[in-house]
């Protein structure tokens, strides 16, 4: 009962930070609206149980990824949308719901088992458990993101430099 | 979870958040007597209430009326929701993140053991860093609704400033992680039992984490030597310039706030949390009558020598209005405090499990307490001695050096961890 | 009872707003902010069917995926800020310079 109070309500907001998200005007609101929704996915993580990666996700999503999205909206000193109301063709709001349709059709038709979550055991999602599986066998994907990241980073840096 | 369990937590609720904000007021009130006196000037002495001066502590309350009467305005060119939302962010942030520190070891009442830790969550110390990262947004936000180009300007370089120095602060409690096997605060505070020579700093790469992380604190709260941000003669007052009254308000309890809970994580990380030197809990619930008796008899007599000097320093007739009473009220006070300490040590029986368990968590309890506060003065006394960093050293710093230093110290303490797997001495590299 | 198919309801809604805001929008940042919001609704359904399955193989792949997004949000906003330098705007629309 606390479960399913929980679930609508982290959900509610999850869906209306999201409409923010896409509908705000000015672009330090849209990046406040997804941390909200980055907070209530988190939340939902929680209740399944995910608690390494609830956390994982307050401290490089919400913490660190959106910080840098405010920190470059800041540093641009965007101003509120000076670009007019967004031209919303038909063919776009078309695609759109096509898309969402679409997506929700196949969710509903993918997952035949609708019953209850199966009882997992306490170390569920704890960090013991995920790095056991990160380091032994996941331990070549692991290695590969590290250099990805290192990529990232002098990407980053060789094309935000003001002069090579 | 049948409902005194949800007593329980919300009495730890409560308790977390008197912690913090009764700890408040004498921090400021440290602060001010503590610049005062490095600075060599006697500091606020004025503020009295019928008389009673406290050397300077009333100053405190005369502080909290002002701001809370002062006239809320907001100016007009602000944008309004997030001016209004930046300092509530400021100040949950600063009060949540204390949730999940261990006060004192597991309380057993009357068979039930109660862990004196608001949240015993697995990802312990993650969750404080997380928390943490967070609080970066009220500052952001301050600076950015302000339209105030020096706001903005101290919102940049402190949103820059505390995401740079989040990763020394990350490597470091790493160090802790590896030696301790586990980031709940309570399996810390527990493995690194009575003995000092067991606590956090006392192995190579554990005291370079506790200098990394206390450095790393400064900047994450934004106090001198890395208080760019707010720099005073700099900035104007920086990114919360255009803020006055309440809000303002709220920006100051959070700095202090953010450093309570900086000490509290240094304390329980490195400096053995609630563990009395040499006094192991065990040890603490089976000499219960003695220890208590030790302890609350020398505080008695502790009370009843400062009463002494408080009734030699009363002299009629020298100030010539009612000044001249507060050494005698406060010599009252301490003869209240001395009674209530021979009372609690003679009168509860000790030697019942549930009382033992209670004095020896009142015990470990007050030695976190000292430890924080001497954490909080060091924060002070670090304030007032060093200049300001400025923006371009403070950058230097926390990438060219502390993050290199950081990566070694913690492929040293993982070499460590591996060649000595077990035990205390391990971590001195002894056996 | 909240079971499995609620949770990939909300995230194929979330997925869906974030399709519509990289659609709709043209500020560069709104729309890498809309991508950020399609690998949460990933995410949320990983980690749903790694409880429903009782394993944490979804859990891993959730830390690689969250890598991955801080990585492409560090260098798409560096692209941005190089667009800005040269256009003095971040609206989609004026990056044209290579349309035919």
């Amino acid at each position: 009962m606390f479960q399913q109070l929980a679930f609508y309500s982290l959900a509610t907001l999850a869906i209306v930070a999201g409409l923010f998200v896409i509908s705000g005007k000015n672009p330090i609101s849209c990046a406040i609206a997804l941390v909200v929704t980055l907070g209530s996915v988190a939340g939902l993580f929680v209740l399944l149980d995910a608690h390494f990666i609830a956390t994982i996700q307050i401290l490089v999503y919400a913490g660190a990824i959106m910080v840098l999205f405010v920190f470059v909206i800041m540093l641009l000193n965007l101003h509120p949308d000076e670009m007019g109301p967004p031209q919303i063709s038909p063919l776009k709001m078309v695609g759109c719901a096509l898309a969402g349709a679409g997506s929700i059709l196949l969710m509903l038709k993918f997952v035949k088992v609708g019953g209850q979550f199966p009882a997992v055991p306490p170390e569920y999602g704890t960090i013991e458990a995920v790095s056991i599986k990160l380091f032994t066998d996941y331990l070549i994907p692991f290695e590969v993101i590290s250099i990805l990241l290192t990529t990232a980073v002098v990407g980053a840096v060789v094309v935000g430099k003001r002069d090579l | 979870m049948d409902y005194i369990d949800v007593l329980i937590l919300l009495i730890k609720a409560v308790f977390v958040l008197a912690f913090l904000l009764q700890l408040l007021p004498l921090l400021i009130w440290g602060e001010r007597k503590g610049a005062a006196y490095i600075q060599d000037r006697p500091g606020p002495n004025r503020a009295d209430i019928f008389g009673i001066r406290l050397a300077g502590m009333v100053h405190t309350l005369t502080d909290v009326v002002k701001l809370l009467f002062k006239e809320d305005l907001t100016p007009k060119q602000v944008y309004q929701p997030f001016y209004k939302l930046a300092p509530m962010i400021s100040m949950t942030v600063a009060l949540i993140t204390f949730i999940v520190v261990p006060f004192a070891d597991d309380l057993v009442i009357a068979g039930k053991t109660i862990p004196l830790q608001m949240a015993q969550l697995n990802s312990g110390m993650l969750y404080v860093l997380a928390i943490g990262s967070l609080g970066v947004y009220g500052i952001m936000l301050a600076g950015w609704s302000s339209n105030n180009k020096y706001a903005l300007i101290g919102g940049i370089r402190a949103s820059a400033q505390m995401v740079s120095y989040e990763i020394p602060m990350s490597l470091a409690v790493a160090v802790m992680f590896l030696y301790f096997g586990s980031a709940q605060l309570d399996v810390i505070v527990r493995g690194q039992g009575a003995n000092p020579l067991g606590w956090g700093f006392f192995s190579i790469p554990g005291f370079i984490a506790f200098i990394m992380f206390a450095t790393a604190s400064f900047a994450e709260t934004n106090r001198l030597p890395f208080d760019l941000p707010e720099g005073e003669s700099e900035l104007v007052a920086g990114y919360h310039v255009e803020y006055s009254a309440v809000k303002f308000a709220m920006f100051f309890m959070a700095e202090y706030v953010n450093m309570i809970v900086a000490a509290g994580i240094i304390v329980t990380l490195f400096f053995g949390g609630y563990q009395i030197p040499f006094l192991s809990t065990t040890t603490l619930t089976s000499h219960a009558p003695l220890i208590t008796k030790v302890a609350f008899l020398g505080g008695a007599a502790g009370m009843a020598a400062l009463v002494v000097v408080a009734i030699r320093k009363y002299r009629p007739g020298h100030f010539g209005d009612s000044r001249d009473l507060e050494p005698l009220v406060v010599a009252g006070l301490l003869v209240g405090g001395a009674l209530a300490s021979v009372g609690l040590a003679l009168i509860p029986d000790y030697t019942n499990p549930t009382m033992a368990s209670i004095a020896g968590a009142l015990l470990q309890f007050s030695i976190f307490t000292a430890k924080v506060l001497f954490f909080c003065w060091v924060f002070i006394w670090v304030r007032w001695t060093l200049p300001r960093f400025r923006y371009d050293q403070l950058m230097r710093l926390g990438w060219n050096y502390m993050l290199p230093i950081g990566f070694v110290n913690l492929f040293i303490a993982g070499v460590h961890v591996v060649l000595f797997p077990n035990g205390i001495l391990n971590r001195l590299g002894l056996l | 009872m909240v079971s499995i198919n609620q949770y990939l309801v909300l995230s194929a809604i979330l997925f869906t707003l974030g399709v519509s805001g990289v659609l709709i929008r043209r500020n560069a940042i709104i729309v890498l902010m809309c991508i950020e919001l399609m690998l949460n609704a990933v995410n949320l359904t990983f980690v749903a069917f790694a409880r429903q399955h009782g394993q944490l193989d979804g859990h891993v792949v959730v830390f690689f995926v969250m890598a991955v997004a801080a990585a492409e949000a560090a260098v798409g906003l560096a692209l941005v800020m190089a667009l800005f330098r040269h256009k003095a705007t971040v609206n989609l629309d004026q990056a044209n310079l290579l349309k035919g």
